[in-house]
């Protein structure tokens, strides 16, 4: 009897201890979890910003002061110095986000979240993340010094990594319990690649082969041409391009492959997208050019900002980081600013492969059969098996698609080309940016950029203002690039790069703005070929527009664009669904809401029900139109918006407007009556649900825990105007993720918010203090300290010491 | 509460207090399962006496902890696991999860006690 309650009271005593000490499903390894001790209860802390801190390898002292937003100002002696206390700053306050992006990056996310991220890991190997990040690091030995900063920047990560112990290791860690790995060159890579991925690995190549065969040549390019009937390009349309030299690659005489293929690789979301502009001295109040920034990327806590200043006795710079990678990326210094937009080029392109057998040890490629290389890619997963995915590699580049991933032909494969596996040292121009003192070093310091493009803004505390559409772009033949091309025939390869100094730029121009927000870089006069491979047709019109409007503008001004709510889309094509429509047809509540939604004044301000029912409407709308498009079978995408909007105010009675499914013949007119009543029928469903159906409510921007949205740990129901396409870009889940305006006066004064707050730890009040000021529309002033003895709004002070 | 309760209770918690400064938070379950050994209890004491000692222990560290950062992150953790975002209740199921484990080694320290014939 002693002995079977003996046995009874052990296992039941390891039952607990395993029950306790183990992560099961979604419930973190609960007694180790919630000890107060060492548990998730040790992170329910403020911030330790004060006092001494030792460090080894710095060349001298380093002096942090951080201001009441905790935005650190380093002073450092020396550049290694300041790099390593950029790391060491960053990953004190970022560490589980730069470790949870670079493992997103290479496809590494099953190894801490399990099995349910393996099809997404498995892309990001296929994508070739992590073999663009190698390319990258072996253009970056090239240059020892930029390597010798990477390596500072990794050790100051690393010297914080080792402070850690159970109990300060940041939340994230305890509850998916795991453990920081240590920081590499190669993850400051891989996070560049990230945001090549987010801003440069977009294409719809698949889809428009897919569309092309279907619909044909002629209809394809009503659905999609090369240029909108409106085009306010990026570079003035005035622009004389005679200096260039290069001619465009000849097309060849070729077929291009129509295969199908059911489904492609997730892309980068569409709302990503930017504004930035700067107005002349003499369009400025004060006579000072100003400069603005605002990217619309994922709203995640924590953000993908970071704010800082750098400073060491040769520059000092502040403004946004992006944590995992060095200097200052969006922001200013003591003589310039610059900021970016997206450049959304086509880089990225897809080859069909044949290859010789089933072996796929030999492909086709100029009449010759060429060898291909395998990376075997080893995803491991947490609490099961690692998986083995082996990658055929050509000349193209990775067979992203082939029988063992979305296609079935284990003779055939779909090779990516992309400019992220080119390779480039992306780190290297914006160390240079930090430190540029005029126009000349800003030109210099881009001439090396290739990925992902950007628009990059320029303003100087000379007076010039600038813009560079900087990015290694291939000479594309007219269409090159556009659909599927056929892997055998060398023709069809990049033949060459638009050489960097006939990208497209412009200097000081004399409508005395310059500004970019997506939109096509150029006109059709342009010697290259650029093709709207989705390019935003709104946001550029309104910008535009604005500083069309008057002689000079002022900071202020500045803020009231960035807030600007003012729905162009709705409005050019509100009016023409309001005039078709027949009242009589509509219930009494149906015409409560035609009421509301005709008095509405196009702005999408958080208090209005106009907003809300133009969505509703519009939503309805566009898939009505585009039912053609509904496939099972094969990978499809539907026209963009404003060409969608121009087919239904101009071609009324195309064959389109019909739905397929009804035996009618649908016109435009009938469309806009039938989805205007989809959408009423859902207003009133939501509004008994929900109450009222204002934009802030109906919208419900969050801003989302990077892991999976956690709601634990995000924010709802933001009180934000604007939308996706407009200037204030707020939708859902994207937004302006950084704004930022500077005045070019001596020392520049600036202004700037981002929806988060400088901690990452859900336990700080600096983990999303900034939020309410950003839905608000407020900003704060950036305290650019001139030098370490600087006083005033200092909230605490730390020093780093060399330990030797 | 007799004196060998009590003793129970103070030394269940010295022990936990100091093993925990450098174990993980297994060392209530030692905590439980030595004081359990010594100073053997009768009945459901064995059970309860260090579950509410650790309870106490467990609930005092975490409210002292996290109060004066006014259950910043507490109020989410309650989101999380899900516990309606009330940061006590946090407390409270903290207290609880520990005081099971050391009760329950607890019972186990009883019966090899037994076994050795104290």
């Amino acid at each position: 009897m002693k002995y079977i309650k003996l046995i009874t009271t052990l296992v039941l005593t390891l039952v607990v201890f395993y029950c306790l000490n183990t992560k099961l499903g979604s419930v973190p390894p609960i007694g180790k979890f919630l000890n107060p001790v060492s548990g998730v209860w040790q992170n329910d802390t403020n911030e330790d910003i004060s006092g001494n801190v030792t460090i080894k390898g710095l060349l001298a002292p380093v002096t942090i002061h951080y201001d009441t937003q905790l935005i650190p100002h380093i002073f450092a002696e020396n550049d290694t110095d300041l790099y390593k206390a950029q790391g060491y700053i960053t990953a004190k306050h970022r560490l589980w986000q730069m470790e949870f992006q670079t493992h997103a990056a290479a496809g590494r996310l099953s190894e801490i979240i399990g099995n349910i991220a393996i099809d997404y890991d498995r892309s990001e190997r296929r994508r070739g993340m992590a073999y663009g990040a190698e390319k990258a690091l072996e253009k970056m030995q090239n240059d020892p010094e930029a390597i010798k900063f990477l390596e500072a920047y990794r050790d100051g990560v690393n010297s914080y990594i080792e402070t850690l112990d159970e109990k300060t290791i940041p939340v994230e860690y305890k509850l998916l319990d795991y453990k920081p790995e240590r920081w590499t060159i190669k993850k400051t890579a891989l996070l560049l690649m990230y945001m090549t991925k987010m801003l440069a690995g977009g294409d719809d190549d698949l889809e428009y082969t897919n569309a092309l065969r279907k619909f044909g040549k002629d209809r394809f390019d009503l659905l999609f041409p090369d240029f909108f009937d409106v085009n306010e390009p990026i570079i003035p349309k005035d622009t004389d391009w005679s200096f260039i030299d290069v001619a465009l690659t000849p097309t060849p005489q070729s077929e291009l492959p129509l295969d199908s293929i059911p489904e492609t690789i997730e892309k980068p979301h569409p709302d990503n997208g930017s504004n930035n502009w700067a107005v002349s001295g003499a369009k400025s109040t004060t006579g000072n050019p100003i400069l603005a920034n605002d990217p619309h990327l994922g709203l995640n806590l924590p953000s993908i900002w970071f704010v800082m200043q750098l400073s060491t006795p040769e520059y000092n710079a502040m403004g946004a980081t992006l944590p995992g990678a060095l200097g200052i990326i969006s922001g200013f210094n003591n003589h310039i600013a610059w900021g970016e937009t997206n450049a959304t080029r086509d880089v990225l392109d897809w080859y069909k492969i044949e290859f010789k057998d089933a072996t796929r040890t030999q492909y086709k490629h100029d009449n010759q059969w060429k060898n291909t290389t395998v990376r075997i890619e080893e995803i491991k997963v947490k609490g099961a098996k690692t998986i083995l995915d082996s990658v055929i590699y050509t000349h193209h580049g990775p067979v992203t698609y082939d029988h063992t991933f979305k296609s079935d032909n284990p003779k055939a494969g779909y090779a990516m080309k992309w400019v992220g596996h080119i390779g480039g040292n992306n780190q290297r121009p914006f160390l240079e940016l930090n430190s540029a003192k005029n126009y000349n070093d800003y030109v210099n310091a881009l001439k090396t950029y290739t990925a992902p493009a950007q628009n990059f803004v320029f303003a100087s505390t000379e007076g010039d203002i600038a813009l560079w559409i900087q990015g290694l772009f291939p000479n594309k033949w007219k269409g090159q690039g556009k659909f599927l091309m056929d892997g055998t025939n060398p023709e069809h390869d990049w033949q060459s790069y638009i050489p960097q100094a006939f990208n497209a730029h412009v200097k000081n121009p004399e409508r005395g703005f310059v500004s970019s927000a997506n939109q096509h870089p150029v006109d059709e006069n342009y010697s290259f070929y650029v093709f709207n491979d989705g390019y935003e047709t709104y946001r550029n019109r309104v910008i535009n527009d604005f500083f069309r409007s008057k002689d000079k503008f002022s900071v202020d001004d500045f803020k009231a664009l960035h807030n600007n709510n003012y729905n162009l889309k709705a409005a050019e094509l509100l009016p023409t669904m309001l005039k078709s429509m027949d009242v009589t047809s509509l219930s009494s509540q149906e015409q409560e809401i035609f009421n509301e939604v005709k008095s509405w004044d196009f702005n999408n301000d958080i208090e209005k029900v106009g907003p809300s029912i133009w969505r509703a409407w519009w939503y309805k709308l566009y898939p009505m139109i585009w039912d053609e498009f509904d496939s099972d079978d094969e990978a499809m995408t539907s026209p963009f918006t404003y060409q969608t909007i121009y087919l239904l105010n101009n071609y009324p009675n195309d064959p389109f407007m019909d739905i397929v499914d009804t035996p009618e013949k649908e016109t435009a007119n009938d469309l806009f009556l039938l989805a205007f009543k989809a959408a009423s029928k859902e207003l009133i469903d939501w509004k008994s649900k929900n109450g009222d159906y204002n934009w802030q409510v109906y919208k419900a921007t969050r801003v989302g825990h990077l892991l999976q949205g956690l709601p634990a740990f995000s924010r709802f129901d933001l009180p934000i105007g604007g939308d996706a396409n407009i200037v204030n870009a707020t939708s859902e889940t994207h937004g302006p993720s950084w704004r930022m305006i500077v005045e070019m006066s001596s020392p520049p004064k600036a202004l700037g918010i981002y929806p988060g707050g400088q901690s990452g730890n859900p336990g700080s009040q600096y983990y999303d203090n900034m939020i309410d000021d950003w839905a608000a529309g407020n900003y704060y002033k950036l305290n650019f300290m001139q030098n370490a003895d600087a006083s005033g709004n200092i909230m605490a002070t730390q020093t780093l010491t060399p330990s030797n | 509460m007799s004196k060998q309760n009590s003793i129970n209770f103070v030394v269940t918690i010295i022990i936990a207090l100091i093993l925990s400064q450098f174990l993980p938070w297994w060392s209530v379950m030692v905590a439980g399962f030595v004081s359990a050994l010594f100073f053997s209890l009768k009945k459901a004491a064995v059970f309860f006496v260090p579950f509410l000692a650790i309870l106490l222990y467990w609930s005092v560290y975490a409210f002292i902890v996290s109060s004066v950062n006014d259950f910043t992150l507490a109020k989410k953790i309650a989101v999380l696991l899900p516990l309606g975002g009330n940061p006590y209740v946090l407390i409270l199921v903290t207290g609880i999860i520990g005081g099971l484990a050391a009760g329950i080694s607890a019972l186990l320290g009883k019966q090899l006690s037994m076994l050795a014939g104290r």
